[in-house]
């Protein structure tokens, strides 16, 4: 048994591996094809693995986890003002800081459980997003967003020699370019990585102990065993998941804002997380392709482009589908996200890979205990 | 002293908004174990109701401005006013009181359709389940109202007999030009009649008292053979009226555009949980107490030692609360807290 | 074959490909991955520029791709849809279709009507939802997956300063649409990015004398400012200019962005000794502080022995809507209004309106100019290359966009053209007719020195 689940866990980290670094090929001719998307599937796919240590593990909703995604972009981008333009330093000092908070936020918030844990983190990256945007301008430089700037001091920089010519200095890992398909493959390293670190923390008897505090806590503290110490754990590492993604995101596009902190970017996780099926291992990363896709790509058509996708039909026709399909696309595609969003949860409870369970199921299964089973989930 | 009755004022005119979002929220949750996101987009709907009913009274004749050559810009002139005159006028200046009984039949409606097409089927799910189907279905009922009235704020005034101020400062003895909105006044007056009718009905008819039974629990109620699934149905169109009543009478505060619920769904489910998870009157206390703390917080005294301290007040408050009192203001244990 | 062109559900490679094959030197060179990258090409005519952006990767083909980037969902969607349908009008003018709106007033002008350097025009589209992430994620599409040569659009400061450095970095010209803030051109300003609209230090150079002459120079002002850096250098201009005619400040309170109800700010205006309140607020937040500050009772006040005025800096049409009666009477700035009879304004509204069925806004007039006007440099540079696109907008003196001649001052790349103080019109003719132009003011007045808000342009050549 352990056997095959450890061979299990290897395949998937193969196909994983695999899949990620040839997304470039095989999202192109959905039109994703293209580095800032495969970037920011990479990085939310880190903000929603880390998301789903604390929430799919322990059961614990915190709805302000923007908060250390936010403070990892300021630490990056700070980093990158003081100290160095390698990105290294950077990432490491922002998951350290992003973990500082966590533990702070955590340690408190933990208190309490169910909803009062949710609004309690809820209130704390609240107060970090307003004062962010305005009372705290110096440090965040409000509005506008924290950019590097031609003449900060970048000590370490300096002592190694390295100077800035005209132009402002951009991320670099080593020499290596931060921005483009460069910038992507840095991000998809560190997705596998943490995509693997998650992995490890499910199989291990820690990850097992979070899911028994998922299944009765009550039952857990009586029995004498303290689940604070493995709940705060598990917020602090996926405190650090949202820093390394705060600071992947600051890597490629160096420029940090408040709005990151803001509850409906603590929500977008969650939804991503429930979307693709939470407690699963892929399913949060699917989540975040699909949400971060309908933003980029459905956003994108406009009357001009959708008469072009619609040429083949007759001219009566294609104006009648161009009409009723603006209504979903450009400035509708909230309308699509939403019913997207209905549709799954509505017909696959348990998110997007309960659908693949389905599917899989389906496959292998003979006919008739299927019919049983409907019957059984219906009943 | 002036300043501080205006902003006590201030603080009962948000804090009726509040009470009234929160108390049908905290319905739901209590009654039906439901965490309704799109409990905002109902506030947002009723608004739209006060902006339906404002329409429709001013179907007009479009005179057409001819100095205007390269398209068509025109003077409307309501149907109401040439047919009735000056009756005309004034009907279509209450709009907002008369969209009232527009806003209950619809919102009734509204929540039937909802609780019955969609929410009933979440009963049993996971709250993970309940969140994503109804922020997904509050995305949807706002893109609608979009798609309909446009994304900019829409005005809605109030009756021209309380569109003005109210001279409070001879009222109260206060110092002259101490004046306060008649139509913040009337919000006020107008939330506290709703919460007391509610819990009127909970307290005092049979009906109340099932359901107030079926919050404490469910099963034996269930058991005792009462059709609770029809009462919670009822509780549900109930939620849906206090909140659409709540954005009918907000239009003349605030010209409504589509985001409006949004911007007021987080502050409400901090105002139920401030309150404690379950309790009515929790939920109703939560939100005077945030309105008025915030309306205090904002003075340029108090921001004058503490910066910023209006943006993050009510969370603040809601963070010590809850550190102090585990379930808030006056919850109960065991609800939603797993 | 060669002119259906598919986008946004066609890859990058093979419409790059297409392109190349038919550029018959550039195939390989157009398979570039990053399309920012450079790209290692040389061809006969440009042989001394090298690759910045998307030149000559996107520009050699028989049509170039301009982006638009505005809001299209959230409080500032109406206005980005207007933006918008500016965006497409100017299209259809540069490609020599429709009436040709202000190419037939713009001088002096290269443009042909034959699109940009005889390429046809297209255009891509994106949602900046007015978040700086989200408009810089949308930028990058239009310029890594659709191949976009410029970016223009977008209705708030901090959106804007944030794509232009970002089109800094990526060697891609911006045209910003609907900004308002000082930073944009002042210690926010980039080589890459260029500004129409006018700014806060404008509207209270502007303004401010209007002010005095309209409730004298004996005033005590209280401010209302949206708390973040646009509200910041509007109630900076507006105060300095009113105290320098004598006005005095009673005080000046930061609201937070989107507040909502903001009586908890307004009563304290009543007895605060103030007898005029500015609003520093923009879109929504403008709508809701004055319907309230109305609400009040503050236009109906006498305070020191006056009546109690308001004034609202920055007028946008479109949003004023939304305040209904509450603007009638109310003092502002705003950077053109369709009722100004000149020519070119009148050519433009008349396109829109017989395309529309509505008049424009301030915002499409800027973004329509904006386009006009990326088009006339490359024609006047005869490159895409983005230097030398640059040079040619830098400095350059034009007239006939609807706000008399105007200036593209190189040292901040901000236009200099007069300022239309405008008042809330008391008895409208039609539901369009808001505002009514109190006066012209003319563009010396307003004219100020580039150094005082410090910033630098950076390089032509950024760094890549």
């Amino acid at each position: 048994m352990d056997r095959s689940s450890a061979r299990n866990d290897l395949l998937l980290m193969v196909v994983f591996t695999a899949a990620v670094l040839t997304m470039p090929i095989w999202l192109t001719p959905i039109g994703a094809g293209y580095p800032d998307l495969l970037q920011k599937f990479a990085i939310f796919g880190i903000f929603a693995i880390g998301f789903n240590i604390l929430f799919g593990l322990t059961g614990y909703l915190s709805f302000g986890h923007a908060v250390f995604l936010g403070v990892g972009s300021y630490t990056t981008v700070w980093a990158f003002k003081l100290l160095s333009m390698n990105i290294l330093p950077a990432v490491v000092l922002s998951m350290l800081l992003a973990g500082v908070f966590a533990l702070a936020i955590g340690y408190v918030s933990l208190r309490r459980t169910g909803i009062y844990f949710s609004i309690l983190t809820l209130a704390f990256a609240q107060m970090a997003y307003n004062l962010a945007y305005s009372v705290l301008t110096p440090i965040t430089n409000g509005e506008t967003g924290l950019r590097v700037l031609r003449d900060d001091p970048r000590v370490l920089d300096h002592m190694f020699g390295i100077e800035v010519g005209e132009s402002l200095p951009t991320p670099e890992l080593f020499g290596l370019r931060t921005i483009g398909y460069e910038g992507f493959y840095i991000c998809a390293v560190f997705l596998i990585i943490a995509f693997f670190v998650a992995m490890k923390i499910t199989r291990s008897p820690f990850g097992l102990a979070l899911r028994a505090i998922k299944s009765n806590q009550i039952r857990m503290n009586y029995t004498g065993f303290n689940t604070r110490p493995y709940t705060l754990a598990a917020f602090v590492i996926s405190g650090m998941y949202a820093g390394l993604a705060g600071a992947l995101m600051a890597v490629t596009d160096p420029l940090a804002g408040a709005e990151r902190m803001q509850w409906t970017a603590s929500g977008e996780v969650v939804l991503m997380t429930i979307l693709g099926g939470a407690g699963t291992l892929i399913g949060p990363i699917l989540g975040a392709g699909i949400i971060k896709y309908a933003e980029n790509i459905f956003s994108a058509f406009n009357e001009q482009s959708l008469h072009h996708t619609f040429s083949f039909l007759p001219e009566p026709l294609q104006n009648a589908a161009v009409s009723i399909s603006t209504m979903f696309v450009g400035e509708g595609w909230h309308l699509t996200l939403g019913i997207i969003f209905m549709l799954i949860v509505i017909f696959l409870p348990g998110g997007v890979m309960e659908g693949f369970r389905r599917i899989t199921r389906w496959a292998r299964k003979p006919p008739a205990p299927r019919r049983a089973q409907k019957i059984q989930t219906a009943g | 002293m002036d300043s501080i009755v205006l902003q006590f004022l201030n603080g009962l005119d948000k804090g009726g908004a509040y009470a009234l979002i929160a108390l049908g929220l905290t319905l739901v949750f209590g009654t039906l174990g439901v965490v309704n996101f799109a409990h905002g987009a109902l506030f947002m709907l009723g608004a739209f109701c006060a902006v339906a009913m404002q329409q429709l009274l001013t179907l007009s004749v479009q005179v057409k401005d001819e100095s205007v050559t390269f398209f068509d810009a025109f003077k409307e002139v309501p149907y109401l006013e040439i047919w009735l005159g000056d009756f005309g006028t004034s009907i279509i200046a209450w709009s907002v009181p008369i969209s009232i009984l527009l806003a209950i039949p619809a919102m009734l409606l509204i929540g039937w359709v909802m609780e019955r097409g969609l929410i009933r089927f979440f009963y049993k799910r996971s709250h993970a389940d309940q969140i994503l189907v109804t922020f997904g279905l509050a995305i949807v009922l706002q893109e609608i109202i979009r798609i309909w009235f446009g994304a900019n704020p829409i005005p809605v005034s109030a009756p021209p007999p309380v569109a003005g101020s109210a001279d409070i400062g001879a009222w109260l003895g206060l110092g002259a030009g101490v004046v306060y909105p008649w139509w913040r006044l009337i919000y006020f007056v107008f939330s506290a009649i709703i919460l007391a009718v509610v819990f009127g009905m909970l307290q005092f008819t049979t009906y109340g008292m099932v359901v107030r039974a079926g919050m404490r629990d469910r099963e034996t109620v269930g058991l005792l053979g009462i059709n609770i699934q029809k009462r919670f149905t009822a509780v549900f169109g109930l939620a849906a009226v206090v909140a659409g009543l709540a954005g009918v009478m907000y239009t003349p505060i605030v010209p409504p555009n589509y985001t409006i619920g949004m911007d007021f769904l987080v502050l409400s489910f901090v105002v139920v949980v401030v309150g404690g998870m379950g309790s009515l009157g929790g939920a109703v206390l939560a939100g005077f107490l945030l309105g008025i703390l915030q309306s205090f917080a904002s003075m340029n005294e108090i921001k004058s030692i503490f910066p910023g301290i209006d943006q993050i007040i009510i969370y603040l408050v809601a963070v010590v609360v809850l550190l102090v009192r585990p379930r808030g203001l006056l919850g109960r244990a065991g609800v939603m807290e797993s | 074959m060669t002119d259906r062109k598919t986008r946004l559900d066609t890859p990058l490679s093979r419409r790059s490909i297409l392109k190349g094959s038919l550029a018959s030197t550039t195939a390989l060179g157009a398979l570039s991955l990053t399309g920012v990258a450079p790209l290692h090409f040389v061809s006969q005519a440009w042989a001394e520029e090298q690759p910045i952006g998307n030149f000559p990767s996107k520009t050699s083909g028989p049509s170039i791709t301009l982006g638009f980037n505005v809001p299209q969902t959230g409080a500032y969607a109406d206005e980005g849809a207007d933006e918008l349908r500016a965006y497409q009008l100017a299209v259809k003018h540069l490609n020599g279709e429709g009436d040709g709106g202000m190419m037939n007033t713009f001088t002096p002008s290269n443009l042909t009507g034959k699109g940009i350097l005889g390429k046809k025009v297209e255009f891509v589209t994106g949602d900046t939802q007015t978040k700086s992430d989200a408009a810089r994620a949308s930028a990058k599409r239009m310029v890594e997956k659709d191949g976009a040569i410029m970016i223009t659009g977008g209705s708030s400061s901090g959106v804007a300063v944030a794509v232009q450095s970002l089109c800094q970095e990526m060697g891609i010209i911006f045209m910003a649409g609907l900004t308002h803030s000082n930073d944009t051109t002042g210690k926010d300003k980039r080589r890459y990015g260029f500004r129409h609209f006018f700014n806060a230090y404008m509207s209270g150079e502007a303004l401010a004398p209007i002010l005095a002459e309209e409730y004298g120079t004996d005033r005590v002002a209280y401010h209302l400012t949206a708390d973040y850096t646009w509200g910041w250098t509007q109630e900076e201009s507006i105060k300095n200019a009113s105290e320098a005619l004598g006005w005095k400040t009673a005080a000046a309170v930061r609201t937070p962005l989107g507040a909502g109800d903001f009586s908890q700010y307004i009563t304290p205006v009543l007895n605060s000794g103030a007898d005029v309140l500015i609003l520093n607020h923009y879109g929504k937040d403008m709508v809701n502080s004055l319907t309230q500050a109305v609400q009040f009772g503050l236009r109906d006040k006498q305070a020191n022995g006056k009546n109690f005025e308001i004034v609202v800096p920055l007028f946008s049409r479109l949003m004023a809507q939304g305040a209904g009666d509450a603007i009638k009477g109310i003092l502002g700035t705003t950077n053109w209004n369709w009722s100004l009879q000149d020519d070119a304004s009148q050519a433009f509204v008349k396109s829109f309106g017989q395309e529309y069925g509505n008049p424009p806004s301030q915002a499409a007039q800027t973004c329509y100019v904006q386009t006009l006007l990326y088009a006339n440099a490359v024609e006047t540079a005869g490159t895409f290359y983005p230097p030398e696109v640059i040079k040619a907008l830098e400095g350059f003196e034009f007239d006939g966009m609807g706000n008399g001649p105007t200036l593209y001052r190189a040292a901040d790349h901000q236009c200099f053209k007069d300022v239309l103080v405008v008042r809330g019109k008391e008895n409208p003719s039609s539901q369009f007719d808001l505002l009514e132009v109190v006066k012209i003011v003319p563009r010396k007045q307003v004219e100020y020195d580039p150094s005082i808000f410090g910033g630098e342009l950076g390089p032509y050549i950024p760094a890549s």
